[in-house]
């Protein structure tokens, strides 16, 4: 897979909201091009239209004017069950409040987008559900309900779920927003490791050090992007984690 | 996405909110019930009228009088009096086709024994009258024809009229002198026990007379009769019969071709239709009423669905987001809504048929389940939920993904 190749394009997004007699410009003309295998963080003060951009990006939401090409298609142009169909199988999506079903274990969580996928056997579904939770490390906890479970281990078994239908880009709307900072690296590891293995990464976050695991960094200002460069000293998360390890260590034994 | 997984899915959800999901299939199970317990009351005293009906003998006619061809059998106190004593003599003598014959007046009389008083029914009739209606006695003796020409006071009684007036229904009465409206008349027999028939009359309450007694010392007119109770020689002549009578009655009532009949003759099969078409109606209101709850039941899946559409709205942006399609959500509540009434009918079902059985066990009135009424009523439950399911699903299906997740 070549770095250049163009997965994602878009052109030009505009996003008007209107609410009474007032306008909010969530979106106001925003192009980005992103390559296969990127890792992008998109940072921002709150209400600049990051929310807007993901949502746009992930097939839930349209925008008011723009193209969306997703690997040389148009999405716009797609009816309701071609968009589901694309959410199901391309994207994975990550919210900032995890956004699992209640009262499910995590197993059955997983599962979920399974069911909406006719090109998985229902004899498949436990086994790919169980590797992907193996692959973000909760393959001890499948059958625990959301509420036995922490804000980070949640977070994981939403991240499972993106996963279990090998999407090629993972979207994720300040996965790290509800988290603390060592949880907040665990999750970059994830995300990082996804990313070795080919998986573009698109992320929102408004905490600098967080978009520091990216590789490339997008700043939003009022609904259009005003910065957008790669990273320097960009972080490993794994080396991250053991100067943790480290310090509270240190920590211990004095 | 597989049908099974959904059931899957919709059996979960309602798992989750076990005693909403109770609730909400609690209308369609008082729905089906009551419909079934209906039908089943309804077919049970249809059959039973007709069973009664032919306790009057399956061969039998009656002829009232006046012309009353649209339906009511029992006319009270001759208010039109048309049918003579000797009419009744005249079809005995012509009519070949008439086994036997004995006119029937009917009146209500206080009965005296002792201190012991009594309000029965005193039936003037004759020794026909028992063989038509198959009567057997218990103890004693039926008075003969020459008890009626003797105008003699002598009666037969109901065990009602026994234990009333002597304190006990295994008395042995025969011998004993009655009062009835005054007049002294000796028992010489005791009928055997009929109990209640299908309108809750207890047939036992009854006093038995000669025709002739009845008649010159009971009743103001000597000259007319109540009715006639009458039967063919055989089942098949029972029609050839009614014929024979007609004929004869017009004739000598002179009645002008172009002229209504002033007198109705009913065979027992005609009676037991006209009850039969009674109860028919009865059993059909009696199940619409029913159904109304089956309704109010489909009412109640709807509210609820549309309830738990609202509060799951965010499941429903999950599960778009994710994949699901429309349809699968479409389905999913679909199929929630399903399985509510479905699981509802087969309870239902259940309880409907235990309590025709109470109301057989307890409250004595019979009762008849049909196989045509439990599947009626569970296809009915079913397609209630199909029907009050789709527009809550509907709504589900078709909310936009984002609009669903940022809901609170
Ligand atoms: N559904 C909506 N209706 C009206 N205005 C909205 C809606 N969603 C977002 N906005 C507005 O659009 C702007 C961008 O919002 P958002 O994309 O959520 O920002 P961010 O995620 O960067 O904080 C904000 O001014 C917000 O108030
Ligand atoms: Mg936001």
């Amino acid at each position: 897979m070549k770095a250049s190749e163009n997965l994602i394009s878009v052109q030009n997004l505009i996003k008007t909201y209107i609410t009474g007699t007032t306008e909010v410009h969530a979106l106001n003309d925003v192009s980005l091009t992103i390559d296969k295998g990127e890792f992008l963080a998109i940072m921002g003060a709150s209400g600049s239209g990051k929310s807007t951009f993901m949502n746009i990006l992930g097939c839930l939401d349209n925008p008011t004017t723009g193209t969306y090409l997703m690997e040389g298609i148009d999405v716009l142009g797609r009816n309701r069950d071609e968009l589901a169909e694309l959410r199901n199988q391309k994207l994975g999506f990550v919210f900032q409040s995890f956004n699992i079903l209640p009262r499910t274990s995590a197993l059955e969580n997983v599962e979920l987008p399974l069911l909406y996928n006719s090109k998985i056997a229902v004899k498949d579904y436990g086994d790919r559900a169980m590797n992907a939770l193996k692959s973000v490390g909760l393959g001890d906890r499948v059958n625990a309900m959301p509420n036995e479970l922490s804000g980070g281990q949640q977070q994981r078994v939403a991240i499972a779920r993106a996963l279990v239908n090998d999407p090629v880009i993972i979207m994720a709307d300040e996965p790290t927003g509800n988290l603390d900072s060592r949880t907040s690296y665990e999750i970059m590891q994830i995300f990082q490791a996804l990313n070795d293995k080919g998986i573009t990464v698109v992320m929102v976050t408004h905490e600098p050090d967080i978009a520091q695991f990216a590789k490339t960094n997008v700043v939003f200002k009022d609904g259009k992007i005003i910065f957008n460069d790669t990273v320097k000293d960009r972080k490993i998360a794994t080396e991250e984690l053991k100067k943790i390890a480290l310090l509270t260590d240190e920590k211990s034994t004095t | 996405m597989r049908i099974l997984n959904l059931f899957k899915v919709a059996f979960r959800s309602l798992l989750r909110n076990k005693l909403r999901s109770f609730l909400t299939m609690l209308g369609i199970i008082i729905g089906v019930a009551s419909v079934i317990a209906m039908l089943a009351i309804g077919e049970g005293s249809n059959q039973n009228i007709k069973a009664s009906v032919a306790s009057l003998g399956t061969n039998s006619i009656m002829v009232y009088p006046g012309n009353n061809a649209m339906g009511g059998v029992s006319q009270g106190a001759a208010s039109n009096k048309t049918i003579r004593v000797e009419d009744v003599e005249a079809i005995r003598d012509n009519c070949d086709l008439v086994n036997f014959i004995s006119p029937v007046d009917q009146k209500r009389a206080q009965v005296i024994y002792g201190s012991q008083n009594w309000n029965t029914s005193i039936l003037g009739v004759t020794n026909d009258y028992l063989a038509i209606r198959s009567l057997t006695l218990a103890k004693g003796s039926t008075f003969t024809t020459a008890d009626d020409r003797a105008v003699a006071k002598v009666c037969l009684v109901g065990v009602t009229v026994v234990l009333n007036l002597f304190g006990d229904e295994n008395f042995n009465p025969i011998g004993e002198i009655i009062r009835i409206n005054s007049i002294p008349v000796k028992i010489i027999g005791v009928l055997s026990k009929m109990g209640q028939n299908t309108f809750g009359q207890d047939q036992d309450d009854i006093i038995l007379a000669p025709f002739s007694t009845v008649q010159k010392r009971m009743m103001s007119s000597s000259m007319y009769v109540n009715s006639i109770l009458a039967s063919g020689k055989s089942e098949g002549q029972v029609v050839d019969a009614v014929d024979e009578i007609t004929n004869l009655l017009r004739d000598k009532h002179k009645i002008a071709p172009s002229d209504d009949n002033d007198f109705t003759v009913r065979t027992q099969s005609e009676i037991s239709n006209i009850f039969g078409t009674i109860s028919k109606v009865m059993t059909i209101l009696l199940a619409s009423i029913a159904s109304i709850s089956l309704l109010v039941g489909g009412i109640g899946i709807m509210n609820i669905m549309l309830v738990s559409v609202t509060e799951r709205t965010r499941e429903i942006g999950i599960r778009m987001a994710i994949g699901a399609k429309g349809k699968d959500i479409l389905t999913q509540f679909m199929i929630e809504s399903i399985v509510i009434s479905f699981m509802g009918g087969l309870i239902g079902i259940a309880l409907g048929i235990l309590v025709a059985e109470l109301v057989a066990t307890f409250g004595g009135w019979p009762v008849v389940i049909t196989v045509f009424s439990v599947v009626v009523s569970f296809l009915f439950s079913t397609i209630i939920g199909l029907f009050f399911g789709w527009y809550p699903a509907q709504k589900a299906a078709s909310l936009n993904p984002i609009d669903a997740l940022r809901y609170e």
